[in-house]
């Protein structure tokens, strides 16, 4: 039995998603036979951390502050052990621009992009380079700000016209940018745990719309508007393909613990691309990690219980 | 009750848990699923929802809410009145009481009516849990799923998830500063009509419209009332801000213009003294008014005695008026001041109601910005606002945003209202840096007079994604 300092909610844009998250790993835990101190992160954090006494840190937080390497490097240096991935690997899943440049230069698929900072258009002129970007990325762009955890912020340019205010959209969440190549096709994702044998691709979950012209941000939070499958109907190769590349991925960017790694199917090549890894996935009832690792075998307990014991077997940074 | 008219509690939720309970898998979920009613499916929590959470952060001036102050209630006349309240009637105020309401306490709403020169008896009136559960009980007794009901556009965003729950089809008219267009009502009725359907109920916030901000002129609402009748259509008359104006001249409402025969009445103590006490009342034709207290009796029994008798001794012991006074004049000067400090801080692009009166103003922005996403931004400078797409239930209003100026001091809108004009701006700058268009001049303190909403083509819901910008969608999300 551990002393664990649940952090969860905190300020981020997905604090909601973290209090549920939270309350699902609080629940596990206590079931585990844990004694649980509850963190609704906040300025008191490293006070609220050394009231606490405790021996582990579960980290149940999304976005940024939570899910980007700032509280990882907080517990670093309190030398407080903690859950999934450190600074590093947190920072690399986070930040697109550098996720996707380290996949592109270790030949992951991941569709073509382009990204920007709001210096480049306010300093350097680089509006005039949109044409050309354009161009090269074909109609429909995905313009998505390159640290948004969630969906928010992620529009889906038609013409030339919708980039301007599509790329406005996404300067509200960040301060760069990326412009991506659309792949139109089903929306797969895999998630990895660390296990004594190194770590372990799950099966496969695919989400799919109930209603497709409303699908929207919201839907995935809630029951009935999503269904998933687990695991995806997707034939053996491509879920072998999609799994060795979700390990590829996690060792490329150094995830540890767990992480979830997205995928399109691309329709018309039948290609797998990987759009983003998620080095905390969302741990709720609705989310794919803990579908997955059921469809493995691995209960939510199980799976939670795991989780604590790689962050009390790491060896300090 | 609705994202934006309750105070958040900033803990995050309960820390008591059910140790032991047996927990939710993936088939669980889907098994409840599987029992949901169908009409579950109007009822949708939202990415707003998400954002709001953040805004309960107390370094956050929340510009978002729809609240009254009510700090300004004197402790110790409450302290006082619950001390008589306890001593002349406990056993009663925590006793059951009659499903329509207390005798007295519809003395004390008949004298509030009459401040608005309505003429009510007693018998006409039901006490209701809020205002709020008017519009429950309105859908309860009138619609059956994909029955029609006709709301402003944009409309109080509270009322969203009744309608929705109800599986309403709403057909939301646009407004100008005289409220409702009436004429675009009757063009849609008359559409209606041509596919062989007629609306149940018209719902309108005439006085100080949440969200918009704007009132009813009285030829409209004469003109409301006729076509009310002509056509033998129910009108939903919200009216929690009626009392609080703040200049120009009063404007009788629908009810006593049509003498209570096809006006379904809203009234609350909610905004006149106090939201906690979940006080409200309907006034309605006799046969709606009995389903609609048959339609109570089954959803909570009876409105607090407590808070009902609470109420009556503060009539009794109290001048309400006075306490009305206090809060217009309070009301009057923030209002005022987020008017200047509008002037001051927003671009010239951006447009925004004058309220006579109620608790918000209605700001519309150039439609490449997105206030639900400018609300990301604004959330980084501490300060919050309604996204407009909260008063549509057809995507529109992604321009708009309602602030409110009834809940926080005046200091704190000034410097609110700053930090949303500095990130407008320099959205309003990056977009001219995209596209090679200047900004517009800063205006010379000129008052913007706007148009309510965004116009419409015809009164259609337009699909949501024709709402947003043009061909700017919000793409399917990636998995949590």
């Amino acid at each position: 039995m551990s002393r664990v300092a649940l952090l969860k909610g905190g300020r981020s844009l997905e604090r909601q998603v973290s209090l549920r998250s939270g309350a699902q790993v609080q629940d596990a835990l206590e079931r585990l036979g844990h004694d649980v101190d509850a963190i609704d992160v906040g300025p008191d954090l490293v006070d609220r951390l050394e009231e606490a006494r405790a021996d582990v840190a579960f980290v149940a937080l999304h976005g940024r502050g939570g899910e980007d390497g700032t509280v990882q490097e907080l517990l670093d240096l309190v030398g407080l052990p903690y859950t999934g991935s450190g600074p590093a690997a947190c920072i690399r899943c986070m930040d697109k621009v550098i996720s996707k440049h380290a996949m592109r230069d270790a030949g992951i698929p991941t569709p073509d992009f382009y990204s920007f900072s709001e210096t480049a258009f306010r300093e350097l002129g680089a509006a005039r380079a949109l044409p050309a970007i354009e161009a090269r990325l074909e109609f429909p762009v995905v313009v998505k700000p390159a640290g948004q955890g969630s969906a928010l912020g992620i529009k889906f340019a038609a013409t030339a016209a919708d980039v301007p205010s599509a790329l406005v959209a996404a300067f509200s969440y960040d301060t760069r940018v990326i412009l991506e190549r659309h792949i139109a096709g089903r929306d797969l994702a895999v998630s990895v745990i660390d296990g004594p044998d190194g770590p372990e691709a799950l099966p496969l979950v695919e989400a799919i719309p109930v209603d497709e012209d409303f699908y929207d941000f919201e839907a995935r939070y809630e029951i009935g508007r999503t269904d998933f499958r687990c695991p995806a109907e997707v034939g053996p190769s491509v879920t072998a393909s999609a799994q060795e590349l979700a390990l590829a991925v996690y060792r490329l960017l150094g995830c540890y613990g767990f992480a979830r790694v997205d995928f399109m199917l691309d329709a018309s090549s039948g290609e797998l691309q990987v759009l983003e890894a998620n080095a905390i996935p969302g741990l709720t009832g609705t989310s794919l990690l803990p579908q997955a690792a059921e469809a493995a075998g691995i209960s939510f307990d199980a799976l939670i219980e795991r989780v604590l014991d790689l962050a009390l077997a790491r060896t300090p940074a | 009750m609705t994202l934006d008219e309750t105070p958040r509690d900033s803990s995050g939720g309960g820390e008591a848990r059910r140790v032991g309970a047996p927990r939710s898998t993936t088939r669980d979920l889907e098994r409840y699923a599987g029992l949901f009613a169908h009409r579950t499916q109007g009822m949708k929590s939202s990415a707003m929802r998400d954002l709001m959470a953040v805004t309960a952060q107390p370094d956050v001036i929340s510009l978002a809410g729809g609240l009254p102050d009510t700090s300004t209630f004197p402790a110790e006349d409450f302290a006082a009145l619950m001390a008589r309240v306890a001593v002349d009637g406990a056993a009663a105020a925590l006793q059951y009481g009659p499903t329509e309401g207390l005798e007295e306490l519809k003395e004390c709403i008949v004298q509030v009516m009459s401040a608005e020169e309505m003429a009510v008896e007693p018998d006409d009136l039901l006490v209701t849990t809020g205002g709020q559960q008017v519009i429950d009980l309105v859908c309860k007794t009138l619609l059956d799923p994909g029955d029609v009901v006709i709301a402003e556009a944009p409309t109080y965003p509270g009322a969203v998830p009744v309608f929705g729950s109800y599986q309403a089809d709403v057909v939301q008219i646009e407004m100008d500063a005289d409220g409702m267009r009436i004429d675009r009502m009757e063009e849609a009725l008359d559409r209606l009509d041509a596919e062989g359907r007629v609306p149940k109920f018209v719902y309108t916030v005439p006085s100080f419209q949440n969200p918009a901000g704007v009132t009813m002129s009285l030829e409209r609402r004469r003109r409301l009332v006729e076509l009310a009748e002509e056509r033998e259509l129910l009108v939903l008359e919200d009216n929690p801000y009626g009392l609080l104006r703040y200049e120009g001249d009063p404007q009788p409402t629908l009810y006593s213009l049509d003498g209570g025969r096809y006006v379904i009445y809203l009234g609350t103590f909610s905004k006149i003294l106090s939201p906690g006490l979940r006080l409200g009342w309907t006034a309605a034709p006799r046969p709606v008014l009995e389903k609609m207290g048959l339609g109570k009796g089954g959803v909570d029994l009876c409105s607090s005695s407590l808070s009902q008798h609470f109420v009556c001794t503060y009539f009794a012991e109290r001048d309400w008026r006075r306490y009305l006074t206090t809060l217009t004049e309070l009301y009057r000067r923030r209002r005022d001041t987020m008017l200047d400090a509008l002037a001051e801080h927003f671009p010239a692009e951006a447009t925004w109601t004058r309220p006579e009166g109620g608790l918000f103003i209605w700001a519309t922005l150039p439609d490449y910005i997105d206030t639900t996403d400018l609300l990301a931004r604004a959330l980084r400078e501490n300060v919050a606002f309604v996204p407009g797409r909260a008063a549509y239930l057809d995507g529109r209003g992604g321009s708009s945003m309602r602030l409110n100026f009834s809940g926080v001091g005046e200091d704190d809108i000034r410097e609110g209202v700053r930090r949303i004009g500095k990130v407008v701006g320099e959205q309003v700058a990056l977009y001219g840096t995209l596209t090679g268009v200047e900004p517009a001049q800063p205006r010379a303190r000129a008052r913007a007079e706007a148009p309510v909403a965004p116009p419409a083509s015809g009164t259609a819901p337009a699909p949501a994604r024709e709402a947003v910008a043009p061909n700017v969608l919000p793409l399917r999300r990636r998995a949590q």
